[in-house]
């Protein structure tokens, strides 16, 4: 198993080296710092001066791939390609323009989009699978027609209006929690109920109707049949046939946002005024803080193969049938 | 008015475009005997049709809204003419009062008097601080009490109208289908009566609407005092154009590049799927963004580009597309190889291999149009969810420019609107009721379709 792990993660090396080629074509070459510099400063204090002094802050007055002043091993590493991108692989990202360390920054934050998107993502699951596992026991029922009516309807339904709609009337007409913000350690629960509570409302009518039809998929097949042909009540063909064969479709979609919930949510953080990570993307947006977007691309994608890598493990521990080859 | 001139924008060219398209593509199935079984399938589908119904009033909307012009102005004899600045629509010279007819700032909707009170010198009396009266809205009324009186007999003019009107069109449809009973019954091949009901619902409610907004304003009027409602109908284009011209975009590399992968195998195969597992392992959302913010240097370091704010407005918005097209074009590839990897194995496949037909027009005549199913749900299944996240990139910044109205820009706009006191909840109502009418019917009709075209859903 941990040379197959290995061998993964082996695997994985490439496409990391493919995000990074990427991301450095999208953001040094698409544009030249030059552009970026221009664009910041805004159009009354360009002058060459400001636009050198712009590019030495951030490191972006070097060569792109070769540095031929420098000799030495500093033709290849004393350019941007070196330091903005290859140090990415052992953690290093730089500066944001505010001066502070990117790696840093995003160890803190992380807690507190974790502690949003954790408990969003196991109650989330919990309720979702069993209102498809309602659905999907009174098949063909007035019950399960109106049900994925209802689904369908909220699967409609923006996810803006969630966040704004839930944090009105929750918030500011009933006041029965904070409207936004963040507290330390234990204190902090009060302000996570609410954006947990819309992050799984806003997540039901898709997954609910996602789940349902793996749920379907599994009812018409033979050992089903057999299993009911045996005498088995319908409750115990449910629960002990069906939902655990149906948990290995449902764990690829699962198990491979894992790692992800450490990214936290854009659109909840920046509404529930939480500094996690999700938050902090959407301010270096704003303010176009390129450093940070290209960390948080990175990291991203870093986090993404991991969670395949995962899916991969999983599917051999509830499947026996998956071996490693 | 007594000319105009007539602006061909880049995204008008290829909504009309994508028209064409369209209708060939409807010749084409009319040529196809089982794709014109499944679209008769689609089309004696209930809730398909009666969606379908409330998208080509949406798609009507856009495309009225996609023929564009300059109107001239106002010019002494013998002067050469001169054109303003602004780009409109056929439909704002539709809609006319909507789009000029302005108020100072918010009012509430089918008001009559602003939603703040103001300071206002009265002579004789001096300063009051009242409610003034709107510019437009309810101006014909010599009294404001009469409102409710006057509201309530234009709607039920409105009313007796959309009546009049869908029993004339019922009574067209029964004439052409074999009477009354067999469209009621629903013993028409076509989901007649799923049309007719869902066409009365729209007439009661927009004909109302539509007599109404000649005097007031129906959903009031936002910060600056624009009609919410004029703003609804311009976002409706931005949202048909994001939902379609994206999987424009997308089609093709998905569709080549899948087969491609799927049918030659070997390091073809390997180099397309280290494409795709590359461009999937970055979040979307990241991706988009970083995409985005490339654009916006390009488009501000190259201001010479654009002669108008139409133009840079337009050109942003397919940058987007192709953004967004770029970024979503991996799952349906994925599973088009996995679908071409089946079929060249099959007999028929390998027939037309011995027969020594070449590999091009094996994947043209035999494995293209075998996969035309799974093309044509992915087209259907894609545009709603591309509606919601126009909405929810505009509200990030990384969505359209924002002076262009979209849904998104709109609650973008109106998201500080909430917290004010009295609340102002129009514009994000309509905003949000208006997508979620859109969205709803896009996600009913890929359903009908999704059932006609899977045949493991047969």
């Amino acid at each position: 198993m941990l040379a197959y792990i290995f061998r993964r993660l082996l695997y994985a090396l490439p496409i990391l080296i493919g995000v990074n080629l990427i991301t450095f074509a999208l953001f040094f070459i698409v544009n030249t710092p030059d552009d970026m510099a221009r664009m910041q400063l805004g159009v009354k204090r360009v002058t060459p001066e400001a636009i050198e002094k712009w590019k030495a802050d951030r490191g972006y007055d070097k060569p792109l791939f070769v540095n031929a002043a420098a000799g030495g091993v500093g033709t290849v590493t004393e350019t941007i390609f070196f330091e903005k991108s290859v140090r990415m692989f052992v953690g290093d990202f730089g500066r944001a323009d505010d001066g502070r360390d990117i790696a840093r920054e995003i160890k803190a934050r992380m807690w507190p989009s974790l502690a949003i998107a954790l408990p969003t993502f196991i109650l989330g699951l919990f309720v979702t699978v069993s209102l498809a596992l309602l659905l999907a026991f009174f098949r063909a029922t007035a019950l399960d027609f109106w049900g994925v009516v209802l689904c369908v309807a909220l699967m409609s339904i923006s996810g803006l209006f969630y966040i704004i709609g839930g944090q009105y009337l929750i918030a500011k007409v009933w006041k029965l929690v904070p409207i936004s913000g963040f507290g330390d350690g234990l204190d902090a629960w009060r302000f996570l109920i609410l954006p947990v509570f819309i992050g799984v409302v806003s997540g039901i009518g898709s997954s609910t109707r996602w789940y349902r039809t793996i749920f379907l998929e599994e009812v018409s097949k033979d050992y089903v049949r057999t299993a009911r042909a045996k005498g088995l009540a319908e409750t115990v063909v449910f629960f002990r046939h069906i939902l655990r064969n149906a948990m290995i479709p449902i764990l690829t979609g699962v198990v491979v946002v894992i790692p992800l919930l450490f990214m936290g949510s854009l659109l909840t953080e920046s509404f529930f005024g939480i500094p996690g990570l999700g938050s902090y993307t959407i301010d270096a947006i704003n303010a176009q803080d390129f450093a940070v977007v290209r960390s948080m691309v990175f990291i991203g994608s870093v986090l993404y193969i991991v969670g395949l890598i995962l899916t991969d493990i999983s599917y051999t521990l509830v499947d026996p049938r998956i071996r490693f080859s | 008015m007594s000319g105009f001139q007539i602006v061909v924008l880049w995204s008008d060219i290829l909504v009309w475009l994508l028209l064409a398209a369209g209708i060939g593509l409807g010749v084409l199935i009319s040529r196809s005997p089982p794709l014109l079984a499944a679209w008769r399938r689609v089309g004696a589908s209930r809730p398909g049709m009666a969606s379908a119904t409330v998208l080509l009033a949406f798609v009507l909307v856009g495309l009225l809204d996609s023929l564009h012009y300059r109107p001239a102005l106002e010019s002494q004899p013998g002067e050469q003419t001169q054109y303003a600045i602004e780009v409109l629509s056929v439909l704002d010279a539709l809609v006319g009062p909507l789009r000029t007819e302005n108020e100072k700032t918010y009012s509430s909707p089918l008001a009559t008097h602003l939603h703040a009170k103001e300071t206002t010198e009265v002579p004789g009396v001096g300063t009051v601080r009242e409610f003034p009266r709107l510019k437009f809205g309810g101006v014909h009324l010599d009294d404001p009490a009469q409102r409710g009186g006057d509201v309530a007999m234009t709607a039920l003019r409105a009313v007796g109208l959309a009546a009049l009107v869908w029993l004339a069109l019922a009574a067209l449809v029964a004439a052409r289908c074999g009477g009354w009973a067999a469209v009621w019954r629903g013993r028409t091949r076509f989901a007649w009566n799923a049309v007719l009901a869902t066409l009365g619902a729209m007439l009661l409610v927009l004909l109302p609407v539509f007599l109404l907004a000649g005097d007031y304003h129906v959903f009031g009027t936002d910060k600056v005092g624009q009609d919410v409602l004029y703003q609804i109908l311009k976002s409706v284009r931005t949202a048909l154009i994001i939902g379609l011209v994206t999987t424009l975009v997308m089609l093709p590399l998905a569709v080549v590049l899948g087969i491609v992968a799927g049918y030659f195998r070997g390091w073809v195969d390997d180099l397309i799927q280290y494409l795709y597992t590359v461009l999937n392992s970055i979040p979307g959302v990241l991706l988009i963004a970083a995409a985005v913010l490339m654009m916006q240097v390009v488009i501000d370091t190259h201001p010479e580009w654009f002669a108008t704010a139409a133009e840079r407005a337009d050109l942003r918005l397919l940058a987007l597309c192709f953004i967004l097209g770029i970024t979503s074009w991996t799952g349906l590839c994925r599973l088009l190889r996995g679908e071409t990897l089946k079929l060249r194995e099959l007999e028929y496949i390998q027939a037309a291999q011995a027969f020594g037909v070449s590999n091009w027009r094996i994947i043209l005549r035999h494995i293209l149009p075998n996969l035309m199913h799974i093309v044509i749900i992915a087209l259907v299944m894609d545009f709603s969810g591309l509606v919601l996240a126009e909405a929810v990139l505009s509200y990030v910044g990384i969505g359209v420019d924002p002076t262009m109205t979209s849904f998104g820009t709109m609650i973008n706009n109106a998201r500080m609107e909430l917290g004010r006191e009295p609340v102002v909840w129009w514009s994000l109502a309509a905003a949000f009721s208006a997508m979620f009418i859109l969205v709803l019917a896009a996600n009913l009709f890929a359903d009908a379709v999704r059932d006609a075209f899977d045949p493991r859903a047969a």
